[in-house]
């Protein structure tokens, strides 16, 4: 029988052999404020890993880093062996990184058609429509809809959706089953699987720890601007007290 | 012929051509700042100094280079637009982050820089622009006669508004305009280069402007101070319409222009002021206008 106990805290672990993303000692600042304070982690492609953290704990905000939008953010972000620190959100975009906002950002100027098709391609390989419909058969009936005219499970469909026709195949989710029905969270878990076993990688962010056991690869525990631990999903059982620890649950 | 309240038909349809012609550069200028407001939230106080540049520019190519009416359609918005993308760049971009007040004081700045330099060089009398063959005459339609350059004014604005409006509203080009103009961090997130959708923009409202001060050049006298004058007119225009809907300055462009022509025929002492009464009313009782979205 094994005991869980603080001296067997996994802290280095196996990161993968070669990461696709690989994120080091990231610093963001919202305005003077300064949030995020270290944070380190990687993704090896194809896998699937999960921020862990309280509300607050810079999880959102290490997304929005990663993906250019935060505007002062210092450190390394390494995709594909080049470095996107500097470089605009755009940019980062066409690199080949996709973003799915915690808020799902569809546009109700637009029909769920054009919300659907607006993003560019930025690679050959993309889902085709009749995948994601396959996927997600509900925005079939609705293309003609007014984007934010759908159910909140359906705009966050659309808001994956969209991002799977570009071509990119590292996905930032950020809390994607954030206050959806049971039902609605298990599509998008088998969304995920889905995904993963056709070799898209994923970095979500995630408070409900079943979901996110559900789906990852590993975890990385975010706390006050910092990544404190890494737990791999294989030992979460293991380590599930510590874990409602830091979630506080 | 008929009579309607004392009124012969053709003062009545007379003026509401006159009516119809003034909301045909209502709609087209209001168009533009709408375009523009949706985008850079930047209310262009340059527009009606860009309309004037239109209308000069028309001239400057007949006067100097023999160029045509025709030609100038084409190339006076794509001039006028040049030098609108030049100060988006050089100037109004470095205000996106402050607030609107400053892109206001800049754009009137500017449009007092403009009219000075005209007046200057040209002085305020107005030069008078000949059109072209295919607009001299005009059809007697029995009731009234129809000039032909007035009826071309009213069907190009038409065309552009509609063209504009299908642009925006129905093509992907659009998609991404109406979606930068709500949520332009995200739209960037996707790929987009927004910074260079914005000069854009910015620089098609500035030749929208242009191309109303093109076929405005025939039918008034090119004077440094015609965008002054409707300018004030246009923004009452704007705030009836309601910021940021393309439609809703269209119809309110072309249904002010009729109401002013209107109350020239019943009220001639009113037509100066009237859409600012209605200005007024509408700012009391919808003051988001009537085809705006309350933010």
């Amino acid at each position: 029988m094994v005991e869980p106990t603080t001296m067997e805290r996994p802290i280095a672990t196996k990161a993968p052999i070669k990461p696709l993303l690989e994120v080091k000692n990231l610093q963001g600042w919202y305005g003077e404020s300064h949030v995020l304070h270290g944070i380190n982690f990687s993704v090896g492609e194809g896998e699937v890993i999960t921020l862990l953290g309280r509300n607050g704990a810079g999880k959102t905000t290490t997304m929005k880093a990663v993906m250019g939008i935060l505007a002062k953010r210092t450190g390394s972000v390494t995709f594909e062996g080049n470095e996107l620190i500097k470089l605009p959100a755009r940019k980062i975009a066409k690199a080949g990184i996709a973003y799915c906002p915690e808020e799902r950002g569809i546009f109700s100027s637009l029909s769920v058609q054009e919300n659907l098709m607006l993003p560019p391609k930025v690679r050959e390989g993309g889902l085709s429509l009749d995948t994601i419909f396959e996927l997600f058969p509900n925005l079939k009936e609705r293309l003609s809809s007014q984007g934010t005219k759908l159910s909140g499970g359906e705009q966050q469909m659309l808001a994956i959706a969209r991002i799977l026709r570009t071509g990119a195949k590292t996905l930032l989710l950020d809390e994607p089953t954030e206050g959806l029905a049971p039902v609605i969270v298990q599509q998008i878990g088998r969304t995920i699987a889905k995904l993963k076993s056709q070799g898209f990688t994923i970095v979500l962010v995630e408070q409900n720890f079943r979901f996110a056991a559900s789906v990852a690869d590993r975890h990385y525990i975010v706390e006050q601007g910092r990544v404190v631990d890494t737990i791999q999903n294989a030992e979460l059982d293991a380590n599930i007290d510590k874990l409602h620890r830091y979630l506080g649950v | 012929m008929f009579e309607l309240l004392g009124i012969p038909p053709q003062a009545l349809f007379g003026q509401l051509l006159l009516g119809l012609i003034n909301g045909s550069f209502y709609a087209m200028l209001s168009l533009g700042l709408a375009v523009i407001f949706g985008l850079l939230n930047i209310i262009n106080f340059t527009h009606g100094a860009q309309y004037m540049m239109g209308a000069f520019v028309t001239w400057m190519l007949l006067t100097y280079f023999g160029i045509n009416y025709w030609a100038a359609l084409i190339l006076v918005p794509l001039i006028v637009g040049a030098t609108g993308i030049v100060i988006e760049r050089l100037m109004i971009s470095r205000l996106y982050h402050l607030d609107h007040l400053y892109g206001l004081l800049l754009t009137f700045g500017l449009a007092l820089i403009i009219q000075g330099l005209f007046r200057n060089q040209y002085g305020v009398s107005g030069i008078p622009y000949a059109a072209p063959e295919l607009l001299q005459g005009g059809h007697n339609l029995g009731f009234m006669y129809l000039p032909n350059s007035r009826l071309w004014v009213i069907v190009a604005s038409l065309v552009v508004c509609l063209g504009t409006w299908f642009m925006i509203e129905k093509t992907k080009l659009g998609a991404y305009l109406r979606a930068a103009t709500e949520n332009p961090t995200l739209v960037g997130a996707f790929g987009i280069n927004v910074p260079r959708m914005i000069t854009l923009t910015y620089g098609f409202g500035v030749g929208l402007a242009a191309l109303a001060g093109v076929l405005a050049a025939p039918i008034y006298s090119v004077n440094p101070n015609m965008g002054e004058q409707l300018i004030i007119v246009v923004f009452a225009v704007v705030v009836i319409g309601g910021m940021g809907s393309i439609l809703g300055a269209i119809i309110t462009g072309f249904g002010l222009g009729l109401v002013e022509g209107l109350t020239r025929v019943f009220y001639p002492e009113g037509s100066a002021v009237v859409i600012f009464v209605i200005m007024a009313i509408v700012l009391l009782v919808k003051p988001a206008g009537l085809f705006g979205r309350t933010a």
